[in-house]
C-alpha cells in the first residue's frame, strides 16, 4: 500500500488533537506550552505534506514562519512563565483566573 | 491684489486673537492691560486702514478705466471643483462693490478707532477687536465675491460675527439671548437666499455672476424661462435680505441686536451688515428689472417696514432702541429704491445712510458713555452744555436723517421719493412722504429729550458726565462732515444744473456700468415736476421739526396729553405693534407645545424602548457573566468546542 | 522501505505525542517532544523536504528544546509544584469529543479530496526541497513576509527582556 497524503494528514490531525488535549487538560504550565509545540509541529507537517501533493515550496515556506513564531512564542511564554513562578511559587495555570476582569 | 483687502482684517483677526484673546500676551510677556488694549486697537484698526487705503487706490484705478471696462477680477484658486460646476474663489471689484468696500472700510475703520475708545474698560476688549475684524473679513468677501456661493459665505460670516458682538456681554443672559434670536431670524432669511441660489444654478445653470447675469440679459436664453422663475428667484433671494437686512415681518431682531457694544450697532447693525440685502438685490438688479410682481412685492414690503419702523420708533424710551427703529426704516427707502428698479438711488442712500447712523449709533455711544451706561432718554436732558462736541455732532446727524436740505440724507431720500413718484408709485410715495415727517419727528424728540430741556439726570450720575476722549469724538467729527458733505456725490442732475456743479448725477453715472438693465423709463406725465418733489419732502422735514419743536421744546406737557388721548394706539406703537408678542404666540408657543410633546415621547416611547433594551441586555450579560470563570482551560475549551462546531457545519454541508 | 519507514516514524511520533501529555514531570515531557519533533524530521525527508527537515531538528529540536530544558532546571522546581492535575472528568470528556471531531474531519478530508502525494513528478522540480529552492522562494516570493518576521522576532526579544527584567527587582 501506497503512502498518500491522507497517511500524513491524519498523522498530523492525530498529533494536532493530542496537543490540543494537553492544553486542555494539563494544568503545568510548561506541558502547556510543550503542547502547543505539538500542535505547531502538527500544522507543519500538513504544511510540508500538501507541498509535496502540489509540487509548490509555499508549504516549505510557511513552515519556515511557522518555526519562527513558534520559538518568538516559546520564548515569551517562557519569560511569562518564569516571572509568574517568582511571583506565585506554582505552575497551575489557574491561578491566571486572578486576571479575571 | 484685491485679495489683501480682505487679508488684511484676516490677519488683524488672526493676530489679536492669538496673541491678545487667547491670554497669550499676558501669561508670555507680563504686558499690562494698557498697553495690551492699545496694541491690540492698533493692529485692528492698522488692519482696517490698510484695507481701506488699498480700497481706495482700486477706486482711483477704476475711475482712470473706460466706464464699461470698470471691472478688476481676481482669480484665486478653484474652490469647489465638481464635474461641469466649479465655484472659484474669484473676487471683482467693481464700481459697485467699491462703493460698498469704501464705505466698510473708511467707517469700519473710523468705528475701530471710537472702539478703542469706547471699550478700553472692557476686559474682552482683545476678543472684540477680533470679532470686528472677522467681520469686517467676512464683510468684504460678501461684497467682493464674484458669485453666489462666495457671497453666502460672507452673508453667513457676517451673521457669525454680528451674532459674536450682539452676544458679546454673554455673562448677562437677555444680551446672549438677543444674539441668539438675531441668528435665528437670520436662519429664515438665509434659506429663501440659499434657495434662491439653488434656483438661480437651476436655471442658468452656473453662480457665477458674469455667466448669470450674461444670460439674463440674453434675450434668446430668457425667452426659453417663464416669466414666474424670474419672479421666484427675485422674491428668494428678497426673502435672504428681508432677514438680514430687517425688514417686515423679520425685522424684530434687528432692536433686540442693540444689546451689542454701541460701536457694533454702528457698523453693523446701522452702516454696513443691515445694508449687505441691498447690496445683494442691486448686484441681482437684472432679476428685479424683469419682474414687475417682485418689484412690487419688494416696494410694498419696504414701504410697509419703513413706515411701521418709524411708528414704534416715536415711542420708544431707549436711545438705541429709537436709532434701531429708525435704521429699520431707512432700510426700507433703499428697499423702496430698489424696489422701483431705482439702484443707484437705493446705493446712494445706503452710502448716506452709513455716514449718518453710524454718526448717530456713535454719538448715542458717546452719551451713553457719558452717562454711566444709563441709555433711557427720561433720565437724560440738557445734555448739551456737559458734552458739546457729541451733542452738535448727534444734531448734524439728526437733521441729516431728518432731510434737511443740503446735508446729505436730503439729496438720497429725496431721490427715493421723486423716484417712487416718477415710476408710478404714488401710494408708496404717500407712505413715504409720511415717513419723512415721522422720521424728522422722532429724531428731533431723540435730540431734544437727550440734549435740550432741563436736566433729568439722577443726582447720583451727574457728577460723572464728561465728554468723550478724542478717540471717539474724532470719528464723530469725521462723520458729521461726512454728513454733511456726503449727499454732493449723487447731487440730482436737474439740481447740478441750477447750481452749475455738475450736469449729471456723478453717483448714479459711476455706478452704471454695475446697473446692468435700467428701466429707468418714466411714466408718463406728471402732476408734480421735480422741483414741486423736493418741496414736498422739504415740507414734509419741516413739518416733522416744527412738530417736534411743539412738543418736546415748547409745551413738554402735551406728549403725554396726547398719549392719553389715543391710548390704544399709543400703547401698540410703545410695544412694537405687540408683533413679537404676536410671533410668540404663532410661531415660538405652537412649537414649544410640539416640542414639549416631542419630549415626552421621547422620554416615555423612544427612551422607553432604549432602555428597555439597554437593561435586557444587562440582565443577559449578568446572567452570562458567570461563564467568566477566569479559568484559562475553560475558554480553551470553549474555543475547541467552538471550532468543533465549525468544522461539524463545513463538513455536513 | 517507504512505506515501512513512515510507519515507523508515525508510530514513533505520536508515541512521543502520548508522552509529553501524559509525564508528570516536565523534563520527561520534554525528552518526548524532542522525540516527536525527530520523527517528525524524518517525515520531512520522506516528503523530499531535505531543508525543511534540517531546520526542523536544529531550530526545533535543538534550540527551542534547549530553551525549554533550561528553563524547567532553572526554574529548580520544587516537588509540591507539580502536585496538581486536573480532577475535573468534564474537560477531559469534552477534549476527547473534541479530539474525535477533528481526526474524523480530518480523515474524511483527506479521503475525499483524493489528492495524491507526487514523489515522482515532486522530484522532477528542480531544487525541490533544498536549500537553493526553498531560499529562492523566501528571497524572492515571500521576502516581504520573511523579513516581518526578523521584526516579530526583535519584538519577542524585547518583550521577553522587559519581561524578565522587570520580575528581577
Amino acid at each position: 500500500m501506497n503512502i498518500g497524503i491522507e497517511h500524513y494528514l491524519v498523522l498530523s490531525a492525530i498529533l494536532f488533537v493530542i496537543g490540543a488535549y494537553g492544553v486542555i487538560v494539563r494544568k503545568n504550565l510548561i506541558i502547556v506550552l510543550m503542547s502547543l509545540e505539538l500542535m505547531l509541529n502538527a500544522a507543519n507537517l500538513a504544511f510540508v505534506a500538501f507541498s509535496n501533493a502540489l509540487g509548490d515550496m509555499t508549504g516549505h515556506v510557511f513552515m519556515i514562519m511557522t518555526i519562527t513564531v513558534a520559538a518568538a512564542e516559546v520564548a515569551v511564554g517562557l519569560a511569562l512563565l518564569v516571572s509568574i513562578y517568582s511571583h506565585r511559587e506554582s505552575l497551575d495555570i489557574d491561578i491566571l483566573k486572578l486576571l479575571k476582569g | 491684489m484685491i485679495v489683501w483687502i480682505i487679508l488684511f482684517p484676516m490677519i488683524g483677526a488672526i493676530l489679536n486673537g492669538l496673541l491678545f484673546a487667547s491670554g497669550f500676551w499676558k501669561k508670555k510677556c507680563n504686558g499690562d492691560e494698557h498697553t495690551e488694549h492699545n496694541i491690540s486697537g492698533i493692529i485692528a484698526s492698522g488692519a482696517v486702514l490698510l484695507s481701506a487705503l488699498l480700497s481706495t487706490y482700486f477706486f482711483v484705478q477704476l475711475l482712470s478705466l473706460e466706464p464699461s471696462q470698470r471691472q478688476i477680477i481676481q482669480e484665486l484658486f478653484v474652490w469647489i471643483p465638481s464635474g461641469d460646476f466649479t465655484v472659484s474663489f474669484e473676487l471683482m471689484f467693481d464700481t459697485l462693490s467699491s462703493v460698498m468696500a469704501l464705505v466698510i472700510t473708511w467707517i469700519g475703520f473710523l468705528i475701530h478707532i471710537y472702539s478703542i475708545g469706547y471699550m478700553h474698560h472692557d476686559k474682552g476688549f482683545a476678543k472684540y477687536f477680533t470679532y470686528l475684524n472677522i467681520f469686517v473679513f467676512f464683510m468684504l468677501i460678501l461684497v467682493l465675491g464674484n458669485n453666489f456661493p462666495l457671497m453666502f459665505v460672507g452673508w453667513e460670516g457676517v451673521g457669525l460675527a454680528s451674532f459674536l458682538l450682539i452676544g458679546f456681554w454673554y455673562q448677562d443672559t437677555e444680551k446672549a439671548y438677543a444674539g441668539r434670536k438675531a441668528f435665528v431670524v437670520n436662519r429664515i432669511g438665509d434659506f429663501g437666499f440659499i434657495l434662491g441660489i439653488f434656483f438661480i444654478f437651476f436655471i442658468f445653470g452656473s453662480v457665477n455672476y458674469q455667466d448669470v447675469f450674461g444670460k439674463a440679459l440674453d434675450p434668446a436664453f430668457m425667452s426659453a424661462v417663464p416669466a414666474v422663475t424670474i419672479t421666484a428667484i427675485g422674491l428668494l433671494l428678497f426673502v435672504g435680505a428681508v432677514g438680514k437686512s430687517a425688514q417686515f415681518p423679520l425685522f424684530v431682531w434687528l432692536p433686540d441686536a442693540m444689546a451689542g457694544p454701541t460701536p457694533v450697532s454702528a457698523l453693523i447693525h446701522a452702516a454696513t451688515m443691515v445694508t449687505a440685502g441691498a447690496y445683494m438685490m442691486a448686484r441681482c438688479n437684472v432679476f428685479y428689472s424683469q419682474s414687475p410682481t417682485a418689484q412690487m412685492v419688494v416696494v410694498s414690503i419696504a414701504a410697509f417696514t419703513a413706515i411701521l419702523a418709524a411708528t414704534i420708533a416715536i415711542t420708544q424710551n431707549d436711545i438705541k432702541k429709537v436709532l434701531a427703529y429708525s435704521t429699520v426704516s431707512q432700510l426700507g427707502y433703499m428697499f423702496m429704491a430698489i424696489g422701483v428698479g431705482a439702484y443707484a438711488a437705493g446705493l446712494f442712500h445706503l452710502v448716506t445712510h452709513a455716514f449718518f447712523k453710524a454718526l448717530l449709533f456713535l454719538g448715542s455711544g458717546s452719551v451713553i458713555h457719558a452717562m454711566s451706561d444709563e441709555q433711557d432718554i427720561r433720565k437724560m436732558g440738557g445734555l448739551r452744555k456737559k458734552i458739546p462736541i457729541t451733542a452738535i455732532t448727534f444734531l448734524i446727524g439728526t437733521l441729516a436723517i431728518a432731510g434737511v436740505p443740503f446735508l446729505s440724507g436730503f439729496f438720497s431720500k429725496d431721490e427715493i421719493l421723486a423716484a417712487l413718484y416718477d415710476r408710478g408709485y404714488t401710494i408708496h410715495w404717500i407712505i413715504a412722504l409720511i415717513t419723512v415727517v415721522l422720521t424728522a419727528l422722532y429724531m428731533l424728540r431723540l435730540y431734544l429729550l437727550t440734549f435740550e430741556g432741563k436736566s433729568r439726570v439722577p443726582e447720583s450720575i451727574k457728577r460723572y458726565i464728561h465728554e468723550s476722549p478724542y478717540s471717539m469724538t474724532i470719528p464723530l467729527i469725521v462723520l458729521a462732515v461726512l454728513s454733511i458733505l456726503g449727499g454732493y456725490i449723487g447731487v440730482p442732475d436737474f439740481m447740478g444744473k441750477v447750481v452749475g456743479l455738475h450736469d449729471t448725477n456723478l453717483f448714479e453715472h459711476y455706478l452704471s456700468p454695475a446697473i446692468l438693465i435700467d428701466n429707468a423709463k418714466e411714466v408718463g406725465h406728471h402732476l408734480f415736476g421735480h422741483w414741486a418733489l423736493v418741496g414736498f419732502s422739504i415740507g414734509g422735514a419741516a413739518l416733522g421739526i416744527i412738530i417736534a419743536f411743539y412738543l418736546y421744546s415748547f409745551k413738554p406737557s402735551a406728549p403725554a396729553k396726547i398719549a392719553k388721548d389715543i391710548e390704544p394706539l399709543y400703547k401698540a406703537s410703545k410695544n412694537k405693534w405687540y408683533v413679537d408678542e404676536l410671533y410668540d404666540y404663532i410661531f415660538v408657543q405652537p412649537f414649544s407645545y410640539l416640542c414639549n410633546q416631542a419630549y415626552r415621547f421621547d422620554q416615555n416611547i423612544i427612551d422607553g424602548a432604549v432602555n428597555g433594551v439597554a437593561a435586557a441586555l444587562k440582565d443577559t450579560a449578568l446572567t452570562l457573566q458567570t461563564a467568566q470563570t477566569g479559568v484559562i482551560r475553560s475558554y480553551a475549551t470553549l474555543m475547541a468546542i467552538g471550532a468543533a462546531v465549525i468544522l461539524i457545519i463545513i463538513v455536513l454541508w | 522501505m517507504e512505506t515501512v519507514v513512515f510507519y515507523v516514524f508515525a508510530a514513533l511520533a505520536l508515541a512521543g505525542a502520548l508522552m509529553v501529555i501524559t509525564f508528570k514531570n516536565p523534563v520527561s515531557s520534554a525528552l518526548s517532544l524532542v522525540l516527536t519533533l525527530f520523527s517528525t524530521a524524518v517525515l520531512f525527508v520522506l516528503l523530499l523536504a531535505h531543508f525543511v527537515a534540517v531546520i526542523q531538528i536544529l531550530v526545533y529540536a535543538g534550540a527551542i528544546m534547549i530553551l525549554f530544558l533550561f528553563t524547567v532546571m532553572f526554574l529548580n522546581l520544587k516537588p509540591d509544584a507539580l502536585k496538581f492535575e486536573s480532577k475535573h472528568l468534564g474537560f477531559k470528556v469534552s477534549a476527547l469529543l473534541v479530539i474525535l471531531l477533528f481526526v474524523g474531519y480530518f480523515a474524511s478530508l483527506g479521503f475525499k479530496k483524493g489528492l495524491y502525494l507526487s514523489n515522482t513528478s515532486t522530484s522532477d522540480i528542480e531544487g525541490f526541497g533544498t536549500v537553493q529552492g526553498v531560499g529562492m522562494s523566501l528571497f524572492t516570493d515571500y521576502l516581504l513576509p520573511f523579513e516581518l518576521t526578523s521584526i516579530l522576532i526583535l519584538v519577542a526579544i524585547i518583550g521577553v527582556v522587559v519581561i524578565a527584567k522587570k520580575r528581577a527587582n
